[in-house]
């Protein structure tokens, strides 16, 4: 094993904790498929609310966490130096893993308070992806002002701030920033949401697609060796259109919360722009490997980078524009349409880019100077997963799309209406086959797991160190 | 759609479009720095409409301010009707109704609200059903769910209860006794005063204007009691 920054370290603790989270975030979201099948599972033992809230605040700690990851992984390269603080980095991911699972158990064994400011500070605050309780929430802040600080005092030190890293700097403040947002309580719940939506929006539509715009510009600089001013350039680009369109697009949330009516024109405008720099995304990945006739050191992490870049624009672009106009979303707001959106979202932009780093570490780690990264397996789990989640979200589609007819179109809406609608074999019958490319989705993991465990290990050793 | 919007995106755009330029004159755009500048610009521009548009809103969608009626709305009835402008629906205010056979006054009725609201976080509704909307889509909208005949068609002689918000008050404490499919509720353990407070807020969201969602509440051609 080549010697490792602390910094690369530290990203290594990040991806062991991410990558067990990623499993848990599975588990927990096949129980709640499973609940929609037989609702009497877990009855009353570990209700739907429970795994769903698992479910999601998995995969959020173990997207956040695989970024920072991914951040503490490219700092060494970016800045030519070692992390400042190695010790304040060990600590604060101790802290937040240490925090993680009390609050997984608080969750698990408590489920409920009462209806008092105790629960809020303690148990849960009951809103959907920013559950956690407040203690938790300002030891996050606390844990991601370390984690800032020693990012930027790095930077500072190495008295050079590539474009990357300014972009990147920026950034993570805004979207720390943003989280704040989320924190406190108010009795009117049209506000609530109004600044849930700060978050929840104004990550994964703004500040988390730059943060991924720099962490797979840096991976096409390392996988593909595009030139940094190309990158640069881009993604300049791509802030640009990013939030150009994604800060207003966020009236796409606001149009039926009891906001005033002209977040439908503008929300509906922008928002419908939000798959420009997706497709601009693409553009870059796909010339980028033409350049360079697909030859890369690293296949899997080049494979992945595609799948980035498609998964971005097909889940957020595509599926996110085809409920964002006011005259659509009327219909089919708070449908299973939003969750066939945001599982193919979340995977393409997100999932995708952490499986990058994934690869690209164990290059790193197991062949440094070549030949080149590949296996059987990382195929198999790659398709799997392809295949999987293409599933599950074209199920999804259906039952949206039955629902939305059904419950809001022909219906009026109402609890009967979502009974009868809920049953229509347009709708139910996709739970099952949710259900099914759920579990492969699981043995898919469990492929990339093996692979991951494997890869790179068995290359013969006059291979490894080419003339 | 109101009037306003198409203002804030032509000024959004033509700002960001002028400051660029200024600001990039003399650069080729095939230098990073003229995208440099140009996302700095764009950014910033958008960031402060959405500040100037955040503090309208809030101004909008203050308690009583119209949007949001005042907390004193659960002591009137409430309906929900096609507004012939917009074309969109809107609830209404149609006379007194007291809640729980009582009248709230202004403070009464804000403090319960505070312990709806409470309740319902403490509880993560929002993890099974959508509230406005949004949540989770295991269970009813309840964004109009006061409104909701099934209270009186089937509820009401089903819990044995005398009104509507009686009802509503059985169901919460005991959705596992008055379950009505196979996907059930989950007993939540709600006191009797825990589920009057979230009666009550459903009863006020129910009168926020929602600028039409959901589209005819109630009027359905797929159910009939
Ligand atoms: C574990 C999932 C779950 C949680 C948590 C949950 N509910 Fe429900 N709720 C359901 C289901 C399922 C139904 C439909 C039950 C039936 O028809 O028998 C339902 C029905 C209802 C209804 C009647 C439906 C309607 O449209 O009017 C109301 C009101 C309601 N729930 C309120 C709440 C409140 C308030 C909370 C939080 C305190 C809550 N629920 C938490 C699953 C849940
Ligand atoms: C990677 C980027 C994106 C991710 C991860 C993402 C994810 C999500 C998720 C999880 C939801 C459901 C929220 C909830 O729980 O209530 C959602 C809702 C929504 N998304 Fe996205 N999204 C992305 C990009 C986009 C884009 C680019 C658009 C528009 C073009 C879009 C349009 C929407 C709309 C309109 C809704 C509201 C659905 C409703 O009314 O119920 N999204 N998104
Ligand atoms: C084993 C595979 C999976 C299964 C069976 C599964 C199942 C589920 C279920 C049942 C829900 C609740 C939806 C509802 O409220 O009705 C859900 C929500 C969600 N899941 Fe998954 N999931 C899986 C994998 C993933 C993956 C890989 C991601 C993305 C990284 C993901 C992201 C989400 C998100 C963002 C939501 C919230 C959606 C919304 O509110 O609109 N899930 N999932
Ligand atoms: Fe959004």
């Amino acid at each position: 094993m080549e010697r490792l920054y602390e910094s690369q370290k530290i990203a290594l603790l990040y991806f062991s904790v991410a990558i067990v989270l990623f499993g848990a975030q599975l588990l927990f979201g096949l129980i709640a498929a499973y609940q929609y099948i037989n609702p009497d599972f877990l009855y009353g033992v570990l209700p739907f609310s429970i795994t769903r809230m698992l479910h999601i605040n998995a995969m959020i700690v173990w997207l956040l966490m695989g970024f920072i990851g991914g951040i503490y992984w490219l700092l060494p390269s970016e800045t030519g130096m070692d992390v400042v603080g190695a010790k304040l980095g060990k600590l604060a991911w101790f802290l937040l893993t240490t925090a993680v699972g009390i609050v997984v158990l608080v969750y698990i064994f408590k489920q409920i308070g009462h209806g008092n400011f105790f629960t809020i500070w303690f148990i849960t605050e009951g809103r959907e992806y920013i559950e956690a309780p407040r203690w938790a929430d300002i030891g996050v802040v606390a844990v991601m002002l370390m984690i800032y600080f020693n990012v930027i005092a790095t930077v500072f030190r190495s008295g050079r701030i590539t474009g990357l890293l300014g972009v990147l700097l920026i950034d993570l403040l805004a979207l720390a920033g943003l989280y704040i947002a989320g924190m406190f309580f108010t009795p009117n719940i049209t506000q609530d949401q109004f600044w849930w939506w700060w978050v929840v929006h104004l990550w994964v539509e703004a500040t988390w697609e730059v943060l991924v715009g720099v962490l797979m510009g840096w991976a096409l600089m390392h996988v593909l060796g595009t030139p940094r001013r190309i990158i640069e350039g881009w993604l300049y680009l791509e802030v640009l259109l990013v939030f150009g369109t994604g800060i207003l697009g966020l009236g796409h949330h606001y149009y039926w919360i009891g906001t005033p009516e002209y977040w439908l024109g503008i929300g509906g405008f922008f928002s419908s722009l939000e798959p420009i720099p997706l497709v601009a995304m693409i553009v870059h990945a796909v010339y980028d490997a033409g350049v360079h006739k697909l030859q890369t050191v690293n296949r899997p992490a080049l494979f992945w980078i595609f799948l980035q870049a498609f998964g971005n624009f097909f889940g957020a672009g595509v599926w996110g524009f085809m409920h964002t106009l006011p005259q659509i979303n009327l219909y089919s707001h708070g449908t299973q349409m939003a969750a066939s959106h945001g599982h193919l979202a979340f995977f393409g932009a997100y999932v995708a880019t952490n499986i990058v780093f994934v690869y690209i570490i164990l290059q790193h780690l197991r062949a440094p100077e070549g030949p080149i990264l590949d296996s059987r397996t990382w195929k198999v789990a790659y398709i799997g997963m392809i295949i999987s989640m293409v599933g599950m979200v074209g199920a999804l589609l259906v039952a949206g799309f039955a629902q939305t007819f059904f419950e809001r179109a022909v219906g009026g809406a109402t609890w009967q209406d979502y009974i009868t609608a809920q049953m229509h074999p347009w709708v139910s019958v996709p739970y099952l086959w949710r259900f099914g490319f759920g579990v492969l989705f699981l043995l898919s993991y469990l492929v990339l797991l093996y692979d991951i465990a494997t890869i790179g290990k068995r290359v013969p050793s006059v291979e490894v160190k080419p003339a | 759609m109101g009037s306003g919007w198409i203002e804030v995106v032509v000024a959004s755009l033509l700002i960001t479009l002028v400051g660029g330029t200024i600001l990039t004159r003399g650069r080729s755009w095939l230098e990073p720095v003229f995208w440099k500048r140009f996302a700095i610009v764009g950014s910033l521009v958008m960031f402060a409409f959405l500040w100037i548009l955040t503090f309208d809103t809030l101004r909008k969608t203050a308690i009583g301010k119209g949007r949001i009626p005042d907390p004193t709305v659960i002591n009137r009835k409430i309906g929900y009707q096609l507004d012939a402008d917009t074309g969109r629906f809107k609830p209404v205010v149609l006379g007194d109704e007291p809640l729980f056979g009582k009248t709230y006054t202004r403070e009464e009725a804000m403090k319960l609200l505070v312990k709806g609201k409470l309740t319902i976080q403490s509880r993560n509704c929002m993890d099974c059903h959508t509230l406005l909307g949004n949540g989770a889509y295991y269970a009813p909208d309840l964004t109009k769910a006061w409104l909701d005949p099934k209270w009186e068609k089937i509820m009401i002689p089903m819990t044995g209860a005398k009104t509507k918000e009686e009802a509503m008050v059985r169901f919460l404490m005991h959705p596992d006794k008055y379950a009505t499919w196979t996907r059930r509720m989950p007993n939540l353990h709600l006191t009797e005063e825990e589920a009057k407070a979230v009666v009550a807020y459903l009863k006020w969201m129910s009168a926020i204007n929602t600028n039409g969602f959901p589209d005819h509440f109630g009027q359905s051609k797929l159910v009939k009691f």
